[in-house]
């Protein structure tokens, strides 16, 4: 990793009509480091977590990556596409449902934004989607399209496709909820490398495993607002929060059998 | 029934047939353009264009093809625009489809998951490129079978041209017609033609769905 990204989220809101997805959000997201945002559904993880490659747009507040704000020149004046573009870049995203492009193969998804992005030569391009593929484990996938991976393939891919770029900060939307259990643990394997090689990461989800194990810091969210920020063992351990309290006991009853 | 007229007027019928394909085609391929850039301006485009959009949209769907053709080839004389049989015949055949096949192509992209594009936004992939490299080509793979459908159907459009006297097939059977009074005959051969063709359109149509579909399709 040549450099990280830091993400700086101060004071953002965001409104679906007069409904409040986001509540003042401060959150410090420190470069190299592995954050994870949990909390119930519909608290505004995936929100907020778009708002930082500008998927979703904040309505006021800054987030600004290594300093430099996104989606907006200045705050309330929208900056243009392709400075969002160029900005978007150094971000890396992963979905909860892959969406990899299922009219290419796993090779050519990956490749595609190193062509019209990146603008590489395509047999250029072509290499270094192998290589990201071979650093997921599937170097014997690479001609297979969408269709023909598994759940757990799919998502490396999508993975790949996000590291292909070089991007200094990689995001994840639960990327392992859509996955039957037996999958989670390749991808989570992915994610657990990329940690170990210094990537800023911010990861929405629901493996408190992972969470307890690999994050550096837990952010944990309730009806669009933030409610605590703390080391994961302070959070998921001993939580002080009424809230974390009663969603941690769901988990855990959920999870036990 | 009488066959022998056919080796008067067989030739004939068969340019006519001739004629109704190339109708068919020309009209088919410029509708489909121009739905398709209907579609993308609807998606695309200024609020006041897609308004504009969807009321030619509704007009066009509104009134039948007959009375647009009538329109378009008395009628434009008078705003000066005067066209020969054919080119308004095409003409007319593009304008009459392209709303369908605009509303084809809305349905198609809409069935888009949002997902896709949007995880090439999140690379930074230009919009143009992202319409180019995603939107279209998926958004094609559904429309397909609509597409083929109403292609089908404008076939069955062309005979209209007949009436500002396009030497389409429906012209030469109408004639032989009125030459021989052999209008079972005439009838039955116009029948077979356009179910040859149909039966041709909608058999290429199976065989492109199930080339481009065939990564498409989950087989894990
Ligand atoms: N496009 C939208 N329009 C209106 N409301 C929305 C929209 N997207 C999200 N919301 C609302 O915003 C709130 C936060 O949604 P969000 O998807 O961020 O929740 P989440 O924490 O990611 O939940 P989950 O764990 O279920 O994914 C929810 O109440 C949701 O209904
Ligand atoms: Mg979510």
């Amino acid at each position: 990793m040549d450099q990280a990204s830091a993400v700086d989220i101060r004071k953002v809101n965001k409104f679906y009509g007069p409904f409040q997805a986001l509540k003042n959000i401060d959150l410090t997201i420190p470069p190299g480091k592995v954050t994870c945002l949990i909390g119930p559904s519909g608290s505004g993880k995936s929100t907020l977590l778009r708002c930082i490659n500008f998927l979703e747009e904040y309505d006021s507040g800054e987030i600004r990556i290594d300093g430099q704000l996104i989606g907006y020149d200045a705050p309330g004046k929208k900056s243009s596409g392709r400075k969002l573009r160029e900005m978007r870049r150094g971000i890396g995203m992963v979905f909860q449902q892959f969406n990899l492009w299922p009219h290419m193969t796993a090779q050519e998804n990956v490749a595609e934004g190193l062509i019209r992005v990146r603008g590489l030569p395509k047999a250029d391009a072509s290499a270094r989607a192998a290589d990201a593929l071979r650093k997921v484990g599937l170097g014997d996938k690479m001609a297979n399209h969408p269709a023909r991976l598994s759940g757990g393939q799919q998502q490396r891919v999508a993975i790949a496709r996000a590291i292909a770029m070089e991007p200094r900060l990689m995001l994840f939307d639960e990327p392992t909820s859509a996955l039957d259990p037996e999958l989670v643990g390749e991808v989570l394997t992915v994610m657990k490398t990329l940690a170990g090689e210094g990537m800023t990461m911010v990861v929405v989800t629901h493996e408190m495993g992972f969470a307890a194990h690999v994050a550096d810091q837990v952010a944990f969210m309730e009806a669009g607002e933030l409610v605590a920020v703390d080391a994961p063992d302070r959070i998921l351990h001993q939580p002080q929060d009424l809230r974390i309290q009663s969603f941690l006991r769901t988990y855990h009853e959920r999870n036990a059998f | 029934m009488e066959w022998s007229v056919f080796q008067q007027y067989g030739p004939m019928l068969l340019r006519g047939f001739g004629v109704t394909i190339f109708c068919w085609l020309m009209g088919t391929v410029l509708a489909m353009g121009l739905g398709l850039i209907i579609a993308l301006m609807q998606r695309y485009g200024p609020r006041p264009l897609r308004w504009l959009l969807q009321v030619y949209i509704e007009v066009i769907r509104g009134t039948p093809f007959l009375v647009q053709l009538f329109v378009l080839y008395y009628g434009g004389p008078l705003v000066g625009l005067r066209l020969d049989a054919l080119p308004a015949g095409l003409l007319g055949l593009t304008i009459y489809g392209s709303p369908y096949f605009a509303e084809i192509f809305r349905s198609g992209f809409n069935a888009v998951p949002v997902g896709q594009l949007e995880a090439a936004r999140a690379i930074g992939m230009s919009e143009t490129n992202i319409i180019r490299r995603i939107l279209l080509p998926l958004g094609l793979v559904s429309a397909l079978p609509a597409l083929v459908n109403f292609s089908i159907i404008l076939t069955k459009e062309t005979v209209i041209l007949s009436i500002i006297t396009v030497p389409e097939l429906m012209y030469q059977v109408s004639r032989m017609s009125t030459e021989t009074f052999r209008y079972l005959e005439a009838n039955l051969v116009l029948a077979l033609f356009f179910w040859g063709l149909v039966e041709t359109i909608s058999r290429v149509g199976r065989r492109l769905e199930a080339r481009i579909t065939r990564h498409l399709i989950e087989r894990v």
